[in-house]
């Protein structure tokens, strides 16, 4: 039973980085949808399948019987899967308004605040934004 | 305890400094009391007061201080010099908006420098050292409008700071061989350091920072164009006291290292090449002051080769070197600021014939030139003479490279106190006339001091040169001065050196255009080195700023990834982790169903064209998981996540309705085996991680706990609803914060894309 649910969460986690890495915001929520999935499977893997029962105290006793779900974990996983919605409901707004702001969904394109190249390759351009020393060597050394 | 008055005060100054005479400049004049009250206290102090206050005790770190001979003479000359200076700066500087500035950051420089002479403690000495670096950046780049001040200032800070760094490395590795950070102990037990295998490293690190800190070769380059400073500043710090401080390290840590073949051979090689490099530039340069720069070079190049030598002799003759440059090259210092302040010039090819002008400083700048060319009964006599026998016991050209760099110095002091006053008038900028009694004052008192101490040698000698002396040796030592030493081969030697030298000099006006004529002295050497440096510097910074701040999304993601993941399955594999767990319990045939299909809904999410088809299947994944969760007994989970599933599907619909989206991956093929590539590694690697988390033995006792506890102590009987509610009631606290500030966020986005709706 472990097995299948760590080798399930590897699958998801596979899936979940490919939609990240895709270069559409729509898909990267959907990565972020089966990224919290994954994250989840982990953590109920991680309490062990002690039983598959639910953790509920029968009527009368005083404690879970043997054989009950570890209810640890569960309580960690409602949790994580609530938060992974808003997470996930704050990054569809995000990519909305991105759009909405630059008529842009691809993440390639999305460069404003660091444009490609920078900073220049050219020495020039480049000591442009060094101290005014290597400027000035520079600078003498294009005039000789 | 008194001795700490010594730091206080100058530190207590800054701050009133910088209000008091921000707002009453006319009281600057006063503040040279402060320097000349530690003066008198110093004279009144004996030598020999040492203590500590606890500092980093668990570490071994103390405030430590030790007033010896060799301190005692270096705060003599700081204290001493600085009020002079102080008060020479209140009257050149009269002018100047900034004052209040330029004070507080003088006391400043002067606690750190006292403190720094009087520290026992390697670590202590190390803070106060870094301190008069920054002091000195501060003071370099005071007219920050200038823009070669800035240059000269970064230029000084990073050779000093960066030999700073290997002054701390070798200060830890002095202090992990010796086993203690305390000066007094580590000299008291050379033979502890003397087969330790750092020792080459502690004495090639310690020099280094101290060669940077005094300007030797071959990092002297940063004193000359330090010169932009204000004169008061070259005076102070760039003569007298600052660039000492690498030699009196030089000298304080010579009872540890003195007879170790290597701390020789360091000390007198580079000082030699810093002599003759020193000697040879100053008679290239006609502004005043770096011609007297540069002779500072050579005084400083001289001084750490009589620290190097063995010769017991070396040692009194360091010691009356120091005090003797210090005493005439502060007072030529503030000649040329004098000069430069009355006329309106330094270049000394246009400065003729001021003596008429200008009487006082003219008589002023001649005692001082006379000193510095060890003429009698000047104390430079004392000096030199002390300084050629010293050398003479010594093999090789030390003795000629002495002649020919005194020589060198013969002109310097004719350039500069002996030229511009002699001849015929020229004219200058302007009308040139001897300056207020405050300018004159320490210059004058510098002067007759330097002739006194010629004449009457003696009182110097046992008071300040032989405790001192003693200090460098770490022994007992007597220093007899005297000025007349009968016609010895030292004697000599002097007239050689004042024939060369006054042969020089007359031809001066050849020499120098000749020699500044030689460009590759220009275009070579450690100060293109250093441009260089600073270009490649900026152009390293270039280059990894676009190879790792691309501005693509997506390969931050693959790099946090990569690094993540690679780092975690290097742990993994390195420490023996990857294990497999049991098999048991076996999965049942319902749970291999809903995994396939979980595993299904995945890759179908990754391969469909659509993005609705994807949705779709990313929500089957999430309703494959929350039946898993049933079958696993957490129908708490399902149904949580059933809802949660519902609405994600609904909201991301809602939200692409109203989105252009592009119904293919756009991803080019290089890209997609790439990125399919790195999927598949991360997936492995958290499988593999989870596996090995999976083999750890299960603890079961807070399940257990939490249980039994459920009932009895929360009166619940569904233990998921009472670990949320109760037991861990603060991380549920927390998850409703996490919820509101995302739908705050959003709310705020919504907001904003409906305000730039009704603009446009």
């Amino acid at each position: 039973m472990q097995l299948l649910l760590a080798i399930l969460f590897g699958v998801l986690l596979t899936a979940a980085t490919w939609l990240l890495l895709a270069r559409s915001l729509p898909r990267m929520i959907l990565g972020l949808l089966l990224l919290g999935n994954a994250a989840n499977l982990a953590i109920f893997a991680g309490g062990r399948v002690l039983g598959t029962a639910p953790p509920l105290v029968a009527p009368g006793a005083q404690a879970l019987a043997a054989g009950a779900a570890n209810p640890l974990p569960q309580a960690l996983v409602l949790t994580a899967i609530v938060i992974s919605l808003g997470l996930m409901a704050f990054a569809l707004v995000l990519a909305w308004a991105t759009h909405e702001a630059t008529g842009e969904l691809d993440a390639e394109a999305l460069r404003d605040s660091e444009p490609p190249g920078l900073p220049a390759t050219d020495p020039v351009a480049a000591a442009a934004a060094e101290p005014a020393s290597a400027m000035a060597a520079v600078a003498s050394r294009r005039a000789a | 305890m008194i001795v700490l008055a010594l730091v206080l005060l100058p530190l207590l100054a800054v701050p009133v400094a910088g209000l008091l005479l921000c707002r009453r400049p006319s009281l600057a004049p006063a503040f040279a009391l402060l320097p000349a009250g530690l003066f008198a206290l110093l004279l009144a102090m004996p030598a020999g007061s040492t203590g500590s206050l606890p500092w980093i005790p668990t570490l071994g770190i103390a405030l430590a201080w030790n007033l010896d001979g060799l301190s005692r003479l270096m705060l003599l000359l700081i204290t001493g010099i600085g009020a002079g200076v102080f008060l020479y700066a209140a009257t050149y500087m009269k002018d100047e908006a900034k004052l209040h500035r330029f004070l507080a950051t003088l006391s400043l420089f002067m606690a750190a420098m006292i403190g720094a002479v009087l520290a026992d403690d390697l670590i202590t000495l190390f803070v106060f050292w870094e301190l008069t670096s920054l002091a000195s950046f501060l003071l370099i780049g005071f007219k920050s409008e200038s823009p070669e001040a800035r240059r000269a200032a970064q230029q000084g800070l990073l050779v000093t700071v960066g030999g700073g760094l290997a002054l701390l490395a070798g200060m830890l590795l002095l202090g992990s061989a010796a086993g203690t950070f305390r000066i007094s102990d580590i000299l008291a037990r050379p033979e502890a350091l003397a087969g330790h295998a750092f020792t080459p490293w502690i004495v090639l690190l310690v020099a280094t920072g101290c060669f940077a800190k005094s300007a030797q070769w071959p990092l002297h380059f940063w004193l000359p164009n330090a010169m932009a400073a204000p004169t008061p500043v070259s005076a102070y710090l760039h003569s007298a006291t600052m660039v000492k401080l690498g030699v009196y390290l030089l000298a304080r840590l010579n009872p540890a290292f003195q007879d170790d073949p290597f701390w020789q051979s360091l000390l007198v090689g580079a000082g030699t090449m810093t002599m003759l490099t020193g000697a040879v530039l100053a008679l290239r340069e006609t502004d005043l002051k770096r011609v007297l720069a540069w002779s500072t070079v050579v005084a400083l190049g001289t001084l750490v080769v009589l620290i190097g030598l063995e010769n017991p002799l070396a040692a009194t003759a360091a010691v009356v070197v120091l005090l003797v440059h210090a005493l005439y090259k502060a007072c030529l210092f503030l000649v040329a600021g004098i000069i430069d302040h009355e006329t309106g010039t330094r270049d000394a090819t246009r400065l003729r014939g001021l003596m008429r002008a200008m009487p006082v400083t003219a008589v002023v700048a001649g005692l001082g030139a006379l000193s510095m060319a060890g003429l009698p009964p000047f104390i430079g006599f004392v000096a030199k003479e002390l300084l050629y026998e010293a050398k003479l016991g010594t093999a090789g050209l030390l003795p000629l490279v002495a002649l020919a760099v005194n020589a060198a110095m013969v002109v310097v002091a004719g350039v500069v106190a002996a030229r511009p006053f002699l001849g015929r008038p020229a004219p200058t900028p302007r009308a040139p006339h001897d300056p207020p009694v405050a300018m004159l004052a320490g210059p004058v008192l510098l002067a007759v001091l330097g002739t006194a101490f010629g004449l009457m040698p003696w009182l110097i000698a046992d008071a300040l040169v032989e405790p001192a002396a003693a200090a460098i040796l770490g022994r007992p030592t007597e220093a007899k001065l005297v000025l007349w030493h009968g016609f010895t081969i030292v004697f000599y030697l002097s007239l050689a050196t004042f024939a060369l030298g006054i042969a020089l000099y007359l031809g001066w006006a050849r020499v120098q255009p000749a020699l500044a004529g030689i460009e590759a002295l220009d275009t070579h050497g450690p100060n293109r080195l250093y441009a260089r440096m600073l270009i490649a510097l900026g152009r390293i910074a270039a280059w990894q700023t676009r190879h790792i701040q691309t501005g693509s999304l997506r390969f931050y993601i693959a790099a946090s990834l990569i690094v993540t993941f690679g780092g975690a399955l290097t742990v993994l594999v390195a420490e023996g982790g990857v294990a497999w767990p049991s098999l048991d319990p076996l999965p049942g045939l319902a749970h291999l169903v809903l995994g396939l299909l979980v595993a299904a809904g995945a890759l179908a999410a990754c391969l469909l064209p659509g993005i609705v088809a994807q949705l779709m299947a990313a929500g089957l994944v999430g309703f494959g998981v929350g039946l898993l969760f049933l079958a696993l007994g957490a129908p708490d989970l399902a149904f949580t996540q059933f809802t949660v599933e519902v609405i994600a599907v609904v909201l991301i619909l809602g939200v692409l309705a109203r989105l252009p989206f592009r119904r293919l991956d756009q991803r080019r093929r290089g890209e997609w085996r790439r990125d399919a590539a790195l999927a598949g590694f991360v997936g492995l690697t958290g499988t593999l991680i989870l596996l090995a988390v999976l083999s750890v033995p299960f603890d079961p006792s807070l399940p257990e706990w939490m249980g039994a506890a459920a009932v009895p102590e929360a009166r619940g009987r569904n233990v998921v609803n009472v670990i949320l509610v109760d037991f861990r009631a603060l991380d549920t606290l927390g998850e409703i914060a996490v919820l509101a500030i995302a739908a705050l966020a959003a709310a705020v986005l919504f907001r904003r894309m409906k305000t730039r709706e009704a603009r446009s």
